[in-house]
C-alpha cells in the first residue's frame, strides 16, 4: 500500500470503530476539504452508504458557496443532511460585527452543535480535525471525551494504545472520533486529487487570491495565490510558507502567549 | 517544504526525563530542517526577546495554556519533518512522572525512538522508565542522546560516563542502542550540524542517524490474519475488518477462529473497487462462499497454514504496565482487549517490579498482592471465553493487549501461550 493507501484504510478502521460502538453516531461536515474528505472516506467504509446523519453547523454567515455545495452534493450521495442553526442568537442579534469574534463562535457554533446533540441525542461526533492543523489539535486522541459542558479534559485523557480506543462511559455527554488526526494538509488534497473529490470552489485561486481554510464569510481571509487547479495546490502546498489558518480571525494562540507574557510581567 | 520524492514516513517518539531537552531537540529538529514556518519562527523569536531569553525552542511543541506557563509537556503530540531523504512524523512525550501514560500512547504509534538524557545530570528515574517502556513496546531502534554538551564544556570524558551508566542499564532491559550521540540540541551541535565544539565525535550526527533507520517492514510475508470488526447488510452481507498481516485472497480457503469453521473466500469488498486481495493494514472487507455466523473479534486464517494458525486459549502469560492511579488486586474481573477481541478475564499476580529500578515488588505473607500505577507485572490471565492470539514475537498485533474498565488501565504484551 502507498502513503495514501495506510492513511485512508486507517480512517476506514476507526469510523468502523465508532460505528460499530456507537449506532447514535453523526459525522460533522463544514463543508471544508477536511471534512469532505471525511464524508467521502464515510462512504467508503460502508460501501457508498452514509448510515448515520451529516450535521452541517450553519451560523447564518458562511458563503454562499458552501450553501450551494452542501445541497448539491448531500443530494447526490443521499445523505442525511442535519443542519443545526442558533436562530434565537441571530435573532437576539448575535453576529461578527456585533460581538467579539469569540462570543459569536461561541454562540452560533459551540450553542449551536450543543443544542442538536441534546436534540437528537448523538452518542458519538466524527469530525475532521488534523493534528497538523494547530498546536493544540496535534495533543488530541482518536477518541476523545467530551463532558455535558462540551470540556475537554485535556490535562487527564485517557490511554490510547495501538488502536484500542476509548469505550463508552455512562455519564459523559459524548466522544468525538477523529478519524483523519494523523492526515496533514498536503496528505488531503493528494488525496482529493487522487479520488477526484468535488471541492468548493472557495480553495481555487481567482484574481491571484484563495482560500486556504474555509467558514463564514466575515472571519476568514484568502492567501495570496495563482494555485486554481488542485494539481498547483498541492504544488504550491509542497513549498509554502504560510500557515494553514493564517487567514483565520478568531484563532487565539496569540491569546495564550499573551497571557505567558503577563504572567511573567509584560503589559 | 519538501525536499524528497519519497512516499516513505519514519514515525519515531522522543522520550526521557523531564527537562532532559524534548521539547528543545524538537524544536531544533524542525528549525535546521526548515519546517517551522516563518511567522511560527518570528512568534517565539518575539516571546525569547521579550523574555530575554535566547531563541527556546521548547516553545514550538508545548501548546496547551498550562504547558506555557508551567514550561511542562502534559500530553504527547505529533509533527512532521522531513530530510532529503524521507519523512517523518515526531511523537512527542512528556517527561514527568505523573503522564506516564501520555508517553506510552505516544510511544505506542512509534516504530524508533530517541532517549535523551542530560549530560550533566545523568541518568534520572524516568530516563530508565522510559527506556522500560520501550523494551516492552518491542521498539529495536533506539538513539541516545547525551544532550546539554555545552553545560558540561562538551567534555568527552563526561560523556563516556554516562554512555557507560545508561548501557549498563540498558543491557539490563535488552536494548541495544543503534547509536549514543553526544549533542547539544539548544546550540544545534550534532543535530543536523556537525559539532565545532566536539571534534573528538567522529560519529553521524541525529539527523543522519535517523536516516539510516528502518520503516517498519510490511507484515505481508507472514501467516494470514484477518481481524472481524462488524458485519454489514447494506446490499449484500459484508464481513468487514482488517488484515493485520499476510494477504488475503480471493479464493483462499480461511478458517474462522475460534469456532474453527472453513469455508472459502468468495470476494474481497471495497467501494467502487474490485480487488482480488488484501495486504496487511488494508480495512476490506469479504463475503464468503458458506454464510457463516461472523461476529466482531473473530480471526479469519488460511487453512493451508495448520502450523501457522493463532493459539486460542482462554489462558496466557503476559507482561503488562500498569497507568491507572487505581491499583489493581487480584480477583478484580476486567476486560482484555486484543486487535478486535473483548472479553472479560480474571488476573492472577504472579511478580510485581518497579519500572524505574527495575526491583521487584516484595509482599509479605498473607499480604494480597496489588499491581500499582506505573509498576510492571508478571501476570496469569484467564479469559471467560477463547480468544485467538499470537506470541508478541511473531505476530505483534495479536500478540499485545489492553486492559481496562470504562478506560484502558494496563498494556501488555503475551509472552507464552
Amino acid at each position: 500500500m502507498d502513503h495514501l493507501d495506510k492513511l485512508e484504510s486507517q480512517s476506514i478502521y476507526i469510523i468502523r470503530e465508532a460505528y460499530k460502538q456507537f449506532k447514535d453516531v453523526a459525522v460533522l461536515w463544514s463543508i471544508g476539504k477536511d471534512s469532505t474528505t471525511l464524508l467521502h472516506l464515510v462512504r467508503k467504509a460502508f460501501y457508498g452508504n452514509v448510515p448515520f446523519p451529516a450535521l452541517h453547523i450553519d451560523t447564518g454567515y458562511k458563503f454562499k458557496e458552501i450553501y450551494d455545495f452542501r445541497d448539491q452534493w448531500s443530494n447526490n450521495w443521499g445523505i442525511d443532511l442535519v443542519v443545526a442553526c442558533n436562530q434565537a442568537a441571530l435573532d437576539a442579534g448575535m453576529g461578527p460585527d456585533n460581538s467579539d469574534k469569540l462570543a459569536c463562535c461561541t454562540a452560533l457554533k459551540t450553542q449551536g452543535l450543543k443544542d442538536c446533540i441534546a436534540e437528537k441525542k448523538f452518542k458519538a461526533l466524527l469530525l475532521g480535525i488534523r493534528r497538523d492543523e494547530h498546536g493544540i489539535r496535534a495533543k488530541e486522541r482518536v477518541f476523545s471525551p467530551r463532558n455535558r459542558d462540551f470540556q475537554w479534559n485535556y490535562k487527564d485523557q485517557p490511554p490510547e494504545l495501538w488502536d484500542q480506543f476509548k469505550n463508552k462511559q455512562a455519564g459523559e455527554e459524548h466522544i468525538r472520533v477523529h478519524p483523519i488526526l494523523h492526515w496533514t494538509e498536503l496528505d488531503i488534497w493528494r488525496y482529493v486529487q487522487r479520488e477526484n473529490l468535488p471541492i468548493v470552489d472557495l480553495y481555487f485561486a481567482k484574481d491571484g487570491k484563495r482560500y486556504r481554510s474555509i467558514g463564514c464569510e466575515t472571519c476568514c481571509n484568502p492567501v495570496d495565490s495563482d494555485a486554481d487547479t488542485v494539481d498547483e495546490i498541492v504544488e504550491e502546498l509542497r513549498t509554502t510558507e504560510v500557515t494553514e489558518r493564517s487567514g483565520r480571525a478568531q484563532d487565539k494562540e496569540r491569546a495564550y502567549m499573551m497571557q505567558k507574557l503577563r504572567a511573567l510581567g509584560y503589559m | 517544504m519538501a525536499k524528497n520524492s519519497n512516499e516513505e514516513y519514519l514515525k519515531f517518539v522522543i522520550v526521557g526525563h523531564v527537562d532532559h531537552g524534548k521539547s528543545t531537540l524538537i524544536g531544533r529538529l524542525l528549525y535546521d530542517t526548515d519546517s517551522l514556518p516563518e511567522e511560527k519562527v518570528e512568534e517565539i523569536r518575539l516571546v525569547c526577546e521579550m523574555l530575554g531569553k535566547d531563541m527556546e525552542f521548547g516553545y514550538v511543541m508545548d501548546h496547551l495554556e498550562e504547558e506555557r506557563d508551567q514550561g511542562i509537556t502534559i500530553d504527547t503530540a505529533q509533527v512532521w519533518f522531513n530530510t532529503d531523504k524521507r519523512n517523518y512524523v515526531i511523537i512527542d512525550a512528556p517527561g514527568h512522572v505523573e503522564f506516564v501514560k501520555n508517553m506510552i500512547t505516544g510511544a505506542s504509534q512509534a516504530e524508533a525512538a530517541i532517549l535523551i538524557v542530560d549530560a550533566d545530570e545523568g541518568v534520572k528515574e524516568q530516563t530508565k522508565r522510559h527506556a522500560y517502556i520501550l523494551s516492552m513496546l518491542g521498539l529495536e531502534q533506539v538513539i541516545v542522546v547525551i544532550n546539554k554538551m555545552d553545560l558540561v564544556d562538551f567534555s568527552e570524558e563526561r560523556f563516556i560516563e554516562v554512555k557507560k551508566e545508561l548501557i549498563h542499564f540498558l543491557e539490563n532491559i535488552g536494548i541495544e542502542p543503534s547509536y549514543v550521540l553526544p549533542i547539544s540540541a539548544s546550540k544545534g551541535d550534532n543535530v543536523a550540524k556537525r559539532s565545532e565544539e566536539m571534534n573528538w565525535y567522529k560519529g553521524m550526527t541525529v539527523l543522519q542517524a535517523l536516516d539510516t533507520f528502518e520503516v517498519t517492514p510490511s507484515a505481508n510475508e507472514s501467516p494470514m490474519r484477518f481481524v472481524v470488526q462488524d458485519v454489514y447488510n447494506f446490499t449484500k452481507r459484508i464481513i468487514v475488518g482488517r488484515v493485520e498481516s499476510g494477504i488475503i485472497h480471493k479464493g483462499d480457503n480461511i478458517i474462522v477462529l475460534p469456532s474453527g469453521e472453513e469455508t472459502v473466500v468468495a470476494s474481497i469488498e471495497e467501494f467502487l473497487a474490485e480487488p482480488t486481495e488484501a495486504e496487511t493494514g488494508r480495512a476490506t472487507g469479504i463475503t464468503t462462499r458458506d454464510k457463516l455466523f461472523f461476529d466482531r473479534g473473530n480471526v479469519v486464517c488460511m487453512q493451508s497454514a495448520p502450523d501457522q494458525l493463532p493459539v486460542v486459549t482462554d489462558t496466557i502469560k503476559a507482561r503488562i504496565f500498569w497507568m491507572d492511579k487505581t491499583p489493581f488486586t487480584s480477583g478484580d474481573s476486567i476486560y482484555f482487549r486484543c486487535a478486535t477481541q473483548e472479553v472479560t478475564c480474571s488476573v492472577e499476580i504472579n511478580s510485581v517490579m518497579n519500572s524505574s529500578t527495575l526491583e521487584p515488588v516484595i509482599f509479605n505473607e498473607g499480604e494480597q498482592a496489588v499491581i500499582k500505577n506505573r509498576e510492571v507485572a508478571e501476570v496469569t490471565i484467564k479469559t471467560t471465553k477463547p480468544i485467538a492470539v499470537d506470541n508478541f514475537n511473531e505476530i505483534q498485533t495479536l500478540g499485545r493487549f489492553v486492559l481496562g474498565y470504562d478506560d484502558t488501565c494496563a498494556g501488555g504484551i503475551i509472552t507464552e501461550l
